[in-house]
């Protein structure tokens, strides 16, 4: 039995920088989690997902990530999700840097 | 050191305007990205969790001021002006563009440099002791032998595509500092009792999901062997290894499963073949080769200043007392640079640090630098009267802290701070541990201690061989840390014992902090290491201070 859906952000990294995008609200690849489009329905996160694979002039290895919605914002459920909203934590000097 | 013949520089220049041509056609769409991934990782470009990474090949941890100041460049010109020295003697750039990729490995030619064959199921980048050439305890110096198997092995058509990654590390020294015995093809060089200088081979070895030790296939294989019977290894592997699971495809699992008596007749057999399809060239190159690792001038100056600050400087002397190893030529010592200031990132080194090395080493060590799989930086020969200066300058930025082989001295992989593989991260691990014992105040007193995470599996960390090793997993969507305990990376090679169950992210520190306050209280003196207490008393006592609810229960 296929396992039951659940809601899911469309994320990949960018051809050329390589850094971490979502398919956001407005329809553009964003780079911030918090603009992510949150995808409830199965089917309109295979369509994007279908579609962001065909963007290969823009993006590498799209797939959809595990997210729950809170204060209406898309949050991710896996810490590896929550590191790619971020960058390293080492010390401040990736994405959370620069956005 | 070894510079490129003409050869050489083609073989390398090509290889940058192929790329150069690939990635335009990655870009303009006429390759696709399942074409173009086999292509970016024949050079050495992965994409990591936040971005490309640009791994660049470092043979057997030597470089020179020039390559250094090079590296710097690059750095600061394409990434975010450092970069990170690998378990593998390697550097690794996190932030590149993938249009600016090409340039970052023509600037790399245009100092001998490439990043060919840093990834894929290909010979690696070949390692060696980073005490090379310096070693008190040297037979010999390895690096004209590394230098020859990384030509051999540098696009050698057999074995571009192997069942797997493929690793050679040689020493020239009894005393093991490039950890052979986890190597796929380990090299001791060595003198027999008649005088000639040969090599023991190991082969199996390896870390990963299935840790084993190198076992010996040759206890002695005469010099001018070397080539035909890797290539007898090589083909043995080739053609035995298994190639239905990724997880049992290294050569380690093809020795054990077959048995080193049954892989030791195959590769003889295959050896007499080979032999007599060498003309003896190799040993024309091979000598060629030598040449250019001839030792320096050594200089001959007055050392009082040096006996001076050792004996008025605590500071200094601790630095010494720690970093500062015994050199072959009793006037000179090896420097280690250590790149794991307390909370700072093992093995990174900001672009103003890469030139600061680049130019003592010019200045002050015959202008070589090594990098070691420990994740430091090696000057190899300094002259004793030379180190209160280089002391002085390191310590201008960041780079005189005294702590090599100490308990901050720590390997840690990149982890999930970085790495698209890794299931925990590794790095605030080992920064929190370094801080921690840096307030104690007690890392002199627990002395000689090796910690080495990993976070994943893949053990790039080196952690079943760290006196503590730290594995990072992925337990149901939760960061969480296996301890192993009595592991060994030297000649005394030994795979360490998990603990027990793992711990979180926040409970891994305090659990490191319970076992060495036991070592404390079990050592017999203070010259007794951790490793000497844990194999006197085996693990029970450091499993009852890790899981103090468990001896409390089995009371």
């Amino acid at each position: 039995m296929a396992r039951a859906f659940t809601p899911k952000v469309l994320t990949a990294n960018r051809l050329i920088e390589g850094d971490v995008v979502y398919y956001g609200n407005n329809g553009d690849w964003v780079l911030s989690h918090d603009d992510a489009l949150f995808l409830d329905d199965e089917t309109q996160a295979n369509e994007l997902l279908t579609k962001a694979h065909k963007q290969a002039d823009l993006l590498v290895g799209a797939y959809l990530a595990d997210a729950i919605l809170k204060g209406g914002k898309p949050v991710p459920t896996h810490f590896r999700e929550e590191f790619r909203t971020r960058g390293p934590s080492n010390y401040e000097h990736g994405k959370q840097a620069e956005v | 050191m070894y510079s490129y013949n003409e050869f050489d520089k083609d073989f390398v220049q090509n290889r940058v305007h192929q790329f150069r041509a690939q990635v335009e056609r990655r870009v303009d769409g006429s390759l696709t990205e399942d074409e173009f991934k086999p292509l970016r990782l024949m050079n050495g470009l992965y994409l990591q969790l936040h971005a490309y990474m640009l791994r660049v090949a470092i043979p057997y941890g030597t470089l020179n001021s020039a390559k250094m100041h090079q590296l710097a460049y690059i750095a600061d010109t394409w990434d975010k002006g450092y970069g990170h020295f690998t378990t593998r003697q390697n550097i690794q750039y996190n932030w590149p563009k993938l249009s600016d990729v090409p340039d970052m490995l023509q600037a790399l030619a245009d100092v001998d440099m490439h990043s060919i064959q840093t990834s894929g199921n290909c010979i690696r980048n070949v390692t060696a002791d980073h005490f090379a050439g310096a070693a008190a305890d040297e037979v010999e110096d390895p690096r004209p032998t590394a230098e020859l198997l990384r030509q051999w092995s540098t696009d050698h058509p057999e074995f571009a595509f192997l069942g797997r990654k493929f690793k050679f590390a040689v020493t020239g020294s009894e005393n093991d500092r490039a950890v052979i015995k986890a190597h796929d093809v380990g090299l001791r060089v060595l003198q027999n009792d008649a005088g000639e200088i040969g090599y023991e081979v190991l082969i199996g070895g390896g870390l990963g999901r299935t840790p084993m030790i190198g076992k010996v296939l040759r206890e002695f294989l005469p010099r001018e062997d070397l080539l035909p019977y890797c290539e007898a290894i090589m083909q043995v592997y080739n053609s035995l290894g298994r190639r239905d699971n990724k997880y049992k495809a290294r050569i380690k699992i093809t020795v054990h499963e077959n048995g080193i008596e049954k892989i030791r007749d195959l590769v003889e057999e295959r050896f007499i073949i080979q032999r007599a399809a060498f003309g003896g060239y190799d040993q024309v190159l091979f000598a060629d080769i030598k040449q250019a690792f001839a030792a320096p001038d050594y200089d001959h100056i007055n050392i009082d200043g040096y006996e001076a600050s050792l004996k008025s400087d605590p500071v200094f002397r601790s630095f010494v007392d720690t970093n500062v190893a015994q050199h072959k030529n009793p006037e000179y010592a090896i420097v280690s640079i250590s790149l794991k200031k307390h909370g700072d990132t093992p093995g990174d080194a900001s672009s103003d640090q890469m030139r600061v090395m680049a130019d003592l080493a010019e200045k002050y060590a015959h202008d070589e630098l090594r990098i070691s799989h420990e994740q430091n930086v090696i000057l190899p020969h300094v002259h004793k009267s030379h180190i209160p200066t280089v002391y002085a300058e390191l310590r201008k930025v960041g780079l005189a802290t005294a702590n090599i082989g100490l308990i901050s001295d720590i390997i840690a992989c990149p982890g999930m701070d970085y790495c698209a593989l890794a299931t925990a991260r590794s790095i605030p691990i080992a920064q929190q541990i370094a801080t921690r014992f840096e307030e104690l105040k007690l890392e002199h007193d627990i002395g000689q201690l090796k910690i080495k995470i990993s976070g994943c599996i893949n053990a790039c960390g080196h952690h079943h061989v760290g006196h503590i090793g730290i594995l990072g997993l992925d337990r149901a969507g939760v960061e969480n840390y296996q301890i192993t305990l009595g592991g060994d990376g030297t000649e005394n090679a030994t795979i360490g014992e998990r603990a027990g169950p793992g711990f979180s992210y926040d409970e891994i520190i305090p659990a490191i902090e319970r076992l060495i306050y036991a070592y404390l209280d079990l050592r017999e003196a203070a010259v007794e290491t951790f490793l000497e207490t844990y194999r006197r008393l085996g693990a029970a006592p450091f499993k009852a201070a890790l899981y103090p609810e468990t001896r409390i229960a089995a009371e």
